[in-house]
């Protein structure tokens, strides 16, 4: 019991990890309706950033500032290049200009800070404490209370101010917000401001974690699962679907893993994802939207 | 002033007219050579290393001897990003180029050799895969174009159970010792299953096989099974990115780095750095060490990058394991044309004619001290029947700051690696409908 207790632990903070990702995505797909491909690459480009300035030299806070800064300066340059030519155009095209600027920022990132891979440390502990028998990482716990209190303050933001109200209706209806005087280029550059913001936080502790190499834009193949589970609108759907499929993929390696060869938790969260499609085709927190056929 | 539009057709233009040069500057007196690499994407560190001693092993035949024997080398770069599809598409871009096609592809990936084998058996154009790619090719009798040369993996893996063995004590100890193989879900990672199992049978040791899907940036459930296990050792078959999780995880599992020994593409600095202080004392098979020292590699310095030529802008990347490793690939490339244009000429080579030149490469002490390789890389003799050539494997030990080595060469099993090895080709040839070639075996 105190095993299926741990595996099932480490899946729920494991899920938490993914969550930070799927945050970013939420943000901008309920800002624009938009799944910004370039999420996990925009990861990379701030962790590679800040360990570079800081292997410069440069102490910790003012590497995040700095960090912080580009981020805006990027927020600015995606709206001005990518998204302002593309306003009423399909959510396809806005879709695949992403996977554009993912190819971009990759290969921007390569030219500005090289290929090699950096060692990131944070300052948070990595020992792992003792509950009963059950041993739990510092550093996930870490990373759930950070997710926790960024979940939030988004939460609060979209719902509370009146710029997150105006967020939202951006995302319904591009020229319905604009005939209401909402000033959409300000507000897709503030979506993508904090977009970024929670790609910092995301690429330093998954950078941290793993290195800050380029293998980490990948971990947007965890975040879709999440966000098709918990709904591409919700803040709070992308923290409850990171747990569920943190928990579910680490059982089912080490329970059902065994019987199938192994190697199975890359697959089964899009597998779960597909079954919970069945029946909530929404995700469990997304908006069901009617439309008139 | 010119529009944009304007500027990006003169752009165009340029390009074009820039490659019209590079391709009419194609003599007969030119050596192509292919390199289908990856310097962009989840492997860069890797590949930028590796690709970049290999070019930068070329450019200094070219500066420092005017090419081989007055034939220049020339290549070409195609990015694959490290994904099979690419690969294939970059070999069909690149085997008609150079005068005389493209004389010997390096894809420095198990699953790009494995997918071209029919291919370039079909065109005549050899593969070399420098510890990697498809352990089977070693039989030279029923693959005449695939060169795993060095050491496969099925070698090294033998090698490696020596090392544990020695290390406990004697290959008796082995008896009743668990170790695991943390391997990637890949190819590459499954490559050495059926050689475990049989080792495992042969000393009685237990092995448990745990897969950790690509790329490997999340290894929780593998590690906490580890931990439930308790083996005595783990085997690391990672590359990119899940080795140095693994290492982190091992470490947030207090299981002792110097009870996992990696496979020589998890033991480079790359590896290892990330991982900070979880990764000291870890081990790794490897087949060159790291270092500068070697005269090859002070006359890159000279020729190459005191004259501002080099292929990385990091002069600090010189000497690094990826980087050597490379510098390797250089080396057998150059030779083998070498021993090629004893035969058929010194002039621009086909694909075939340089297979040839690899199967009958010999490089003895005495040769490598000629070309400055010497500690570099072991002593090699490939033939019609053994196109690995080596086998032997030395060990080395991360120290927090560089990697020692801390054995001799340790030669591989044949007897037990061999047998497999022909059963497993005979079995391919017999699906393919292929009759092996006569060759004499080595003395």
């Amino acid at each position: 019991m105190a095993f299926f207790m741990e595996v099932l632990i480490a899946g729920l903070l494991a899920g938490v990890m993914y969550s930070l990702v799927a945050l970013g995505f939420v943000l901008i797909f309920k800002a624009s309706g938009v799944l910004n491909y370039a999420q996990g690459t925009m990861a990379l480009f701030a962790a590679l950033s800040f360990v570079s300035f800081m292997e410069m030299g440069v102490n910790f806070w003012i590497a995040l500032v700095i960090t912080a800064i580009i981020m805006i300066i990027l927020a600015f340059v995606v709206e001005r290049v990518v998204l302002r030519p593309l306003v009423n155009q399909p959510l396809i095209t806005l879709f695949m200009a992403t996977i554009g600027l993912s190819f971009f920022l990759e290969g921007f990132a390569q030219a500005l800070w090289g290929s090699q891979v950096h060692r990131l440390e944070l300052g948070i502990s990595d020992d792992p404490i003792f509950i009963g028998d059950i041993m739990v990482s510092q550093f996930d716990i870490f990373a759930g209370v950070t997710a926790a209190a960024m979940v939030g303050g988004l939460a609060f933001f979209f719902n509370k101010t009146k710029m997150g109200r105006a967020l939202r209706a951006v995302a319904d209806d591009h020229q319905a917000a604009l005939s209401i005087g909402i000033p959409l280029r300000h507000i897709w550059v503030l979506v993508w401001v904090v977009a970024g913001f929670v790609a910092i936080v995301a690429g330093l502790l998954w950078g941290s974690r793993l290195g800050v190499q380029f293998a980490l834009a990948l971990i947007i193949l965890k975040a879709f699962p999440v966000l098709i589970l918990g709904g591409f609108e919700s803040i709070p759907g992308a923290i409850v679907g990171g747990l569920i499929i943190g928990s579910s993929e680490k059982l089912a390696e080490v329970y059902l893993g065994p019987y199938v060869g192994g190697g199975i938790e890359n697959f089964f969260p899009y597998m779960l994802a597909l079954v919970f499609l069945l029946f909530r085709p929404y995700g469990l927190f997304g908006e069901v939207h009617i439309e008139r056929v | 002033m010119l529009g944009l539009k304007k500027w990006f057709l003169i752009g165009i233009s340029a390009s074009l007219v820039g490659g019209a040069t590079m391709v009419s500057s194609a003599t007969a007196d030119e050596q192509f050579i292919p390199l289908p690499s990856y310097r962009v994407g989840p492997y860069a560190a890797g590949g930028t290393g590796l690709y970049g001693g290999f070019i930068d092993y070329m450019r200094m035949i070219n500066e420092r001897d005017g090419g081989i024997n007055g034939v220049k080398l020339t290549w070409e770069e195609c990015e694959t990003e490290y994904s099979t599809p690419r690969g294939v598409e970059c070999y069909e871009r690149l085997k008609n180029k150079g005068p005389t096609g493209a004389s010997v592809f390096n894809f420095v990936s198990t699953g790009m050799t494995y997918a071209v084998i029919e291919r370039a058996t079909k065109d005549k154009i050899p593969i070399m895969s420098m510890g990697y790619g498809r352990t089977d090719a070693s039989d030279g009798r029923v693959f005449p174009y695939i060169f795993p040369i060095i050491t496969n993996y099925w070698s090294q893996n033998t090698a490696k159970i020596k090392f544990i063995g020695m290390t406990e004590g004697g290959m008796d100890k082995l008896k009743g010792k668990h170790i695991v193989n943390l391997h990637h879900g890949s190819g590459y990672g499954r490559e050495t299953i059926p050689v475990l199992n049989k080792q495992a049978e042969m000393y009685s040791f237990k092995v448990t096989h745990l897969e950790v899907p690509h790329p490997g940036a999340d290894q929780k459930s593998q590690w906490l099974q580890i931990r439930r296990m308790k083996p005595d050792w783990v085997i690391l078959r990672g590359w990119g990115v899940m080795n140095p999780t693994a290492l982190k995880e091992a470490a947030r599992m207090r299981f002792p780095a110097n009870k996992i020994v990696g496979v020589w593409w998890s033991g480079a600095e790359e590896d290892v750095i990330p991982a900070g202080k979880s990764a000291k004392g870890y081990i790794s098979a490897g087949f060159h060490p790291a270092g500068t020292e070697f005269p090859a590699v002070q006359d890159i310095v000279k020729h190459v990058y005191d004259k501002g030529k080099g292929d990385l802008s990091d002069k600090k990347r010189l000497g690094t394991i990826y980087w050597n490793r490379g510098v390797i690939h250089g080396v057998l490339t150059v030779e083998a044309i070498r021993t090629a244009q004893e035969k058929y000429g010194k002039k621009s080579l086909t694909g075939e004619q340089v297979r040839w030149g690899l199967e009958n490469l010999n490089i003895d002490e005495n040769r490598l001290q000629e070309l400055g390789v010497a500690g570099l890389m072991m002593p090699l003799k490939l033939s019609c029947y053994d196109h690995e050539g080596g086998g032997a494997v030395k060990f080395q030990q991360w120290d927090g700051n560089k990697w020692n080595v801390i054995t001799d060469w340790i030669q591989s099993d044949q007897s037990i690696v061999r047998p497999m090895i022909e059963a497993s080709a005979a079995k391919y040839a017999k699906e393919k409908g292929i009759t092996p070639r006569d060759c004499p075996k080595p003395m």
